[in-house]
């Protein structure tokens, strides 16, 4: 890990506008590590919109195209196909969007991208929330969180949505969640989506936001590896939407990760234990999957 | 060579010799047929493009907005909702300079649901800063496509080029179709001012403040001020090449008319008749035709329709509260003249309602014989039956 972390090989400047301890500056430097500098990154509206620098300044040293709300994935479409006519099918073109560019205004166009199989890797960094905005919720706000469009007791009462079993059900052909608190997990991934051009890839990054979390920004890394050690954010990859391979859960109990966030303080030990069922049952799920990944491939290895 | 193509397929060859390499596009009546015809050609390979089958329109404007961004020659066509769900990715395009070319069928917005001639979809998108080229016939519109890739590519500007639904889209006509050759000499391979490049690297269209915003927009009205000038060497190119002219208003007969109708789209070649016929029975009556909506060209305005004793502006379109936008972009044109002349303002065929000359000639009488313009805009073939229905 520390020769992956050498900053000689760094493709972003330091420096940039992200709040201290932002998730998604971490995930931009590992990704860009693995990804190498022959890519082109298409950016919706999102935090890292500005975090990469307002004009005349960029935060990053491939080349950015800034893309409305709805649409970064079909953009990366356009510039992949742009490319592809010139010649260029070496250039890794990734869409990077927020949850709100993923799980609500720009699934549409993510959806249409990869039924199409386009030659993309899209990336969402999910910090749970519109945090560019300040803070109103996504469908990819969890239970129980509060935030400025879900304040008070009026906490958000429905779960997050499953992103990950979406993109599975367009059989793309690979998918993977991504943790910064991993690094050389992370960077393995984005380098097997690097790889396995010709398809639409899909990363699934936990970035987290002690701004709008309620978390000490010296927190940011310890929150994530608490996310994943609590199995809310189990780390897996699927295979043309069928095929599950689990790298990292946890055992700890939801709480370890809840409690130590301002935006489920407010939460009831029963809170907690529809989340710790609703958890364990997500878990369950996964590894039913991983299962019957490991019998069918014995079948057809035997057959 | 001459061939009998449907006004749809007439851009879609324009934009196929002009050897776009991207083209993305989603189904809508009566625009279909253009992605059609593009698509087979990638099919076949009688084009070498990509074309990208989207789910939205919003996102057939993202995908060549991506593509010109790599530098690559895009297209798209679209109509009426689509247009309308696109509005967000006009302005993106315009603001980023891109020289896009779109087709776009002119057709009503619901409700309720209307798939016929309308100019309110396009007019609509009059501040997006696209430049918008309005056609008269399939010839017309094979030859805007083409002058409109040269165009968008002299100005870094996208461009609109609109056919009526229907009366142009779904017509055959004989149509002269360039050699390829000769669209080579006329429209060479795009050199864009930049694009993405790894090899080196800037960030397009980040976020700007007010310390530079303004200065951007004024570059776009800047480019916006050149495109006539630009649009008239592209014209002055393509004449010489292919014999051709494609002037941004056509006048005919306006200088010693008592009357000049002011028409767009294929308004004009019903117009055209009413004319001749009006002028055999020795009635002064001049036509403009306007193909150039923006950038207005209000100095040709000024020119032809200047000293003429009356204007009558035939608008298929309506600005709720105002009334036809022809009919008050000329009226703009012509209020910094000393003499202004009187405009009459007619509003006709909405939701694909037949115009027939009739219907013309009617407006050529009243306008006669008015003592003076409404001060609405009127209203032509209204059923006072449905209306009385409509009040209740």
């Amino acid at each position: 890990m520390s020769q992956a972390l050498n900053t000689d090989r760094g493709l972003t400047y330091p420096g940039n506008v992200g709040c201290p301890g932002c998730g998604a500056n971490i995930a931009v430097n590992h990704a860009l590590r693995a990804l190498g500098e022959k890519t082109i990154l298409v950016i919706p509206a999102c935090c890292y919109a500005i975090v990469s620098g307002p004009y005349p300044q960029t935060a990053l040293k491939v080349p950015i195209l800034h893309s409305a709300f709805a649409c970064s994935a079909v953009t990366a479409s356009g510039v992949r196909a742009g490319l592809d006519m010139q010649g260029d099918t070496e250039t890794t073109v990734v869409a990077w969007a927020g949850d709100g560019g993923t799980f609500d205004i720009g699934l549409q166009s993510l959806s249409g991208a990869a039924e199409r199989g386009d030659d993309i890797i899209f990336v969402c960094y999910d910090n749970e929330a519109y945090m560019n905005t300040g803070v109103q919720r996504s469908s990819s706000t969890p239970y129980g969180s509060r935030t400025t469009t879900t304040p008070g007791q009026g906490w958000k009462k429905t779960r997050k949505k499953n992103i990950m079993e979406i993109m599975a059900a367009h059989r793309v052909a690979y998918a993977a969640t991504a943790n910064i608190a991993y690094p050389d997990d992370f960077m393995r991934k984005f380098a097997r989506a690097r790889e396995a051009r010709g398809a639409t890839r899909f990363i699934h990054v936990f970035a987290s936001c002690p701004t709008g979390w309620g978390v000490a920004s010296g927190h940011a890394i310890k929150i994530a590896r608490l996310a994943t050690r609590t199995s809310v954010f189990p780390l897996y990859e699927i295979e043309n939407g069928t095929d599950y391979t689990l790298n990292a859960g946890g055992d700890l109990p939801v709480g370890d990760y809840l409690t130590v966030q301002g935006r489920f303080k407010h939460l009831a030990p029963e809170d907690l234990a529809l989340v710790q069922a609703e958890v364990d049952r997500d878990m369950a799920l996964i590894q039913e999957k991983v299962a019957a990944t490991q019998v069918r491939r014995a079948f057809f290895k035997s057959a | 060579m001459r061939q009998v193509l449907e006004g749809s397929h007439a851009i879609s060859e324009a934009a196929r010799l002009a050897r776009v390499q991207v083209v993305s596009g989603y189904p809508i009546t009566p625009q279909t047929h253009i992605i059609e015809a593009l698509s087979q050609h990638c099919a076949d390979g009688t084009l070498a493009a990509r074309f990208i089958p989207v789910e939205s329109e919003h996102s057939a404007m993202s995908a060549v907005i991506g593509a010109a961004a790599t530098g690559v020659r895009a297209f798209t066509a679209t109509s009426s909702h689509g247009l309308a769900l696109m509005h967000e990715m006009l302005h993106w395009a315009a603001a980023a300079r891109l020289p896009i070319v779109m087709g776009e069928v002119n057709r009503a917005l619901g409700p309720g649901w209307n798939i016929w001639m309308d100019q309110s979809d396009s007019l609509a998108q009059r501040d997006t800063g696209w430049i918008q080229l309005y056609c008269e016939d399939a010839q017309d519109a094979l030859d805007t496509t083409l002058i409109g890739f040269r165009l968008a590519e002299a100005v870094n500007l996208p461009v609109m080029v609109i056919i009526d639904a229907f009366y142009i889209s779904h017509t055959y006509e004989p149509v002269d179709v360039p050699e390829q050759a000769a669209v080579d000499r006329f429209l060479p391979p795009p050199n864009p001012r930049f694009r993405l490049d790894p090899a080196d690297p800037k960030s397009l269209y980040p976020m700007v403040g007010p310390p530079a915003f303004m200065e951007m927009r004024r570059s776009l009205q800047d480019a916006m001020e050149v495109a006539e000038a630009a649009l008239a060497q592209a014209a002055a190119a393509f004449k010489t090449e292919f014999g051709r002219s494609c002037p941004p208003i056509e006048a005919d007969g306006c200088e010693d008319a008592e009357i000049v109708l002011v028409t767009t789209g294929s308004i004009t070649s019903t117009a055209r008749l009413v004319v001749e016929d009006l002028r055999a029975r020795g009635e002064r009556v001049g036509l403009c035709k306007l193909k150039l909506f923006r950038p207005f060209p209000a100095e040709g305005i000024r020119r032809v329709l200047g000293r003429a004793p009356r204007v009558a502006v035939i608008d298929r379109n309506v600005s709720f509260g105002v009334g036809g936008i022809f009919a008050q972009e000329i009226r703009s044109a012509l209020c910094s003249l000393e003499r202004r002349p009187p405009v009459f303002s007619y509003i006709v065929g909405l939701g694909g309602r037949d115009v027939p000359p009739e219907t013309i000639a009617e407006i050529y009488r009243s306008t006669r014989e008015a003592a003076a313009p409404d001060p609405e805009s009127r209203w032509v073939g209204l059923n006072p039956e449905l209306m009385g229905a409509a009040a209740r």
